[in-house]
């Protein structure tokens, strides 16, 4: 048999070339696109405000239920001139910042402590798996003895709040290090500091960050909480301030600062994540 | 007048750099040369049961040896005591007369898995091999030699990930060659890989070893392949050493040729001599 023989059949030739009928192609790839870009998470969101706005401007929506959107907004830039809302927002931001580095270092060292030394473990592990079955909200009572209503006690019960979520990522991630790549770093002769910041470390990294997202919700709904049972500022603060004066608007504009706030936290996390876990293929951007 | 230099010495990049003058030690790469292996009486235990019962082995230096048995016969128990990963329970081994640890021999063990550092990019999980000397300025340049040798130079910076089983393996490899190891312990590296991926590494493999002239020491399930890559092909059973084979055939030797087949037969005769093994009837 002869190579010249072998003749391409006419089927193999793709009956639709791509890019000979672009106009056929575009309108479904672009809203492909659109769909699949970061603004299409905003899309629902958007709609939501939209229906809620029309039905309260029909009168569907009883204003002492819920206020329209547009009168949100009003309350937003009222208390923004008068600098009660930058003030609040700044308390809570400050106390949950404090509170999650506080908590969140704490667990941080202790996790990876407890997940390098066996004696760190043994010391302190069921300590924190005791006090972890406590909810933090239940120590309230007790923390406004101990602070009263300062900014310590919020600080103190997001600390305590953000501590477990990371303290256990952290431990489990060094935990569960893969032990074949730790064998493979001590037969090249990696140190201890070296197998530990090359290979154990990072291996630990996806659990962390899980860790981080849960610490994340959980500072926020603790200060919320707090700052609604017991403050003399915050957004919390102000919307059980509100709700006294029964300023409707005030009360639905903290409750979406809180959602803004926790969007903000969330996706500086997933930055952090998408930056830090580059080599991860969940994070690998088909090209 | 400095900074004019300095600014020189940052733009063109053939200007060697200004504070770091070449160290001796980084001196290039001569072929490493091998080790003798001598591995007496070595015994191995693990609580109760003992895997190796007493294994007498000489490897010359710059010998390639394959080691084949069946599975579960104590093959990476011998390599990890070999590559010094495990103390053995009784005997010693020698490199070159000397314990493991009075000798300046380098050895290294390349795993059945490829073990690259998923988070470090292909060109510095070779870097890990360099031992000591990973720490250097040269170390990328080392690295990326090493790669260039395997033929992954333009892989350099992809994650592992990306790579296949046939391309991971061969960083792994280069990062086993990073400091040009005088015994190479290699177990079943080759194993999960596709059959024509395999005959690719195993001409890499060979290519390299007689270039750089470690002692390598194979452990495969293959038969082919340790008749192809060995001077001498031993069957561990029962925890010591059952068959010893020399191959002596010339290189590069050929798939199929019939001395080949013929020592293939030998072994396959012998590893079932109940009778179980059947010679395959070739096709006419
Ligand atoms: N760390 C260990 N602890 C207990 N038993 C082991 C250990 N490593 C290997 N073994 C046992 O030793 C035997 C030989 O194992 P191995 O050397 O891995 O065999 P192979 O020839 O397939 O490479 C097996 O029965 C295995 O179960
Ligand atoms: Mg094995």
């Amino acid at each position: 048999m002869s190579d010249t023989q072998i003749t391409l059949p006419r089927p193999f030739v793709r009956p639709v070339q791509p890019g000979a009928a672009p106009h056929l192609r575009r309108p479904k790839a672009t809203l492909r696109q659109l769909l699949l870009s970061d603004a299409a998470s905003w899309i629902v969101p958007a709609l939501l405000l939209l229906v809620w706005q029309a039905t309260a401007q029909l009168g569907l929506l009883p204003t002492n239920v819920l206020p329209a959107p547009s009168e949100v907004v009003a309350a937003a830039w009222r208390l923004t001139v008068t600098g009660e809302l930058p003030v609040n927002l700044l308390v809570s931001a400050k106390r949950a910042v404090i509170g999650f580095l506080i908590g969140g270092s704490l667990a941080f060292a202790f996790g990876l402590l407890n997940g390098v030394s066996r004696i760190g473990e043994k010391l302190t592990d069921t300590t924190f798996q005791m006090i972890r079955n406590i909810p933090n909200l239940a120590m309230v009572p007790l923390v406004i003895l101990w602070f009263g209503i300062e900014d310590s006690a919020r600080v103190f019960l997001v600390a305590l709040g953000v501590f477990f979520p990371i303290y256990i990522n952290t431990y489990h991630g060094i935990r569960t290090a893969d032990a074949q790549l730790v064998e493979m770093g001590r037969s090249y002769g990696m140190s201890n500091w070296e197998l530990f910041r090359q290979v154990i470390l990072p291996g630990a990294l996806p659990s962390i960050f899980v860790g981080l997202r849960y610490a994340l919700g959980i500072m926020w709904l603790t200060l919320i909480v707090a700052e609604t049972i017991a403050a003399n500022a915050g957004i919390g603060y102000m919307a059980t301030n509100a709700r006294e004066f029964m300023q409707l608007d005030v009360v639905v504009l903290a409750i979406l600062i809180y959602a803004l706030l926790g969007k903000l936290a969330d996706s500086t996390a997933r930055f952090l994540e998408r930056t830090a876990l580059k080599w991860h293929p969940a994070f690998q951007a088909t090209p | 007048m400095v900074d004019d230099i300095l600014v020189r010495a940052l733009l063109d990049e053939g200007l060697p750099p200004l504070s770091e003058p070449e160290p001796e030690i980084d001196a290039p790469d001569l072929p490493p040369g091998g080790v003798a292996i001598d591995v007496r009486g070595l015994t191995k235990a693990f609580g109760e049961t003992s895997v190796l019962h007493g294994i007498d082995l000489h490897v010359r230096s710059g010998e390639f040896l394959s080691v084949i048995g069946k599975s579960g016969c104590g093959k990476s128990t011998l390599l990890r005591l070999l590559a010094g990963l495990d103390q053995p329970s009784g005997g010693e081994v020698l490199f070159d007369g000397a314990a493991a640890a009075r000798t300046a021999h380098i050895g290294r063990l390349m795993f059945q898995e490829p073990r690259l550092l998923p988070w470090a990019r292909v060109v510095d999980n070779v870097a890990v091999g360099l031992g000591d000397r990973r720490r250097s300025v040269h170390a990328p340049r080392r690295a990326l030699a090493k790669l260039a040798a395997v033929g992954l130079e333009d892989r350099a910076d992809d994650w592992p990930s990306v790579l296949s089983g046939g391309q991971k393996q061969r960083v792994a490899l280069a990062r086993a060659l990073a400091s040009s190891p005088n015994f190479l312990a290699l177990d079943e590296p080759l194993g999960a890989l596709d059959a024509l991926t395999r005959i690719d590494m195993q001409a890499l493999v060979e290519q390299i070893w007689r270039e750089q002239g470690f002692t390598a020491v194979l452990v495969t399930h293959d038969v082919t392949e340790a008749i192809m890559l060995g001077d001498r092909v031993i069957l561990i059973e029962d925890g010591i050493v059952k068959l010893e084979l020399a191959v002596d055939l010339p290189r590069p030797r050929h798939r199929g040729s019939p001395e080949v087949a013929a020592l293939e037969k030998k072994i396959l005769r012998y590893l079932f001599d109940d009778g179980s093994y059947q010679p395959r009837q070739r096709a006419a």
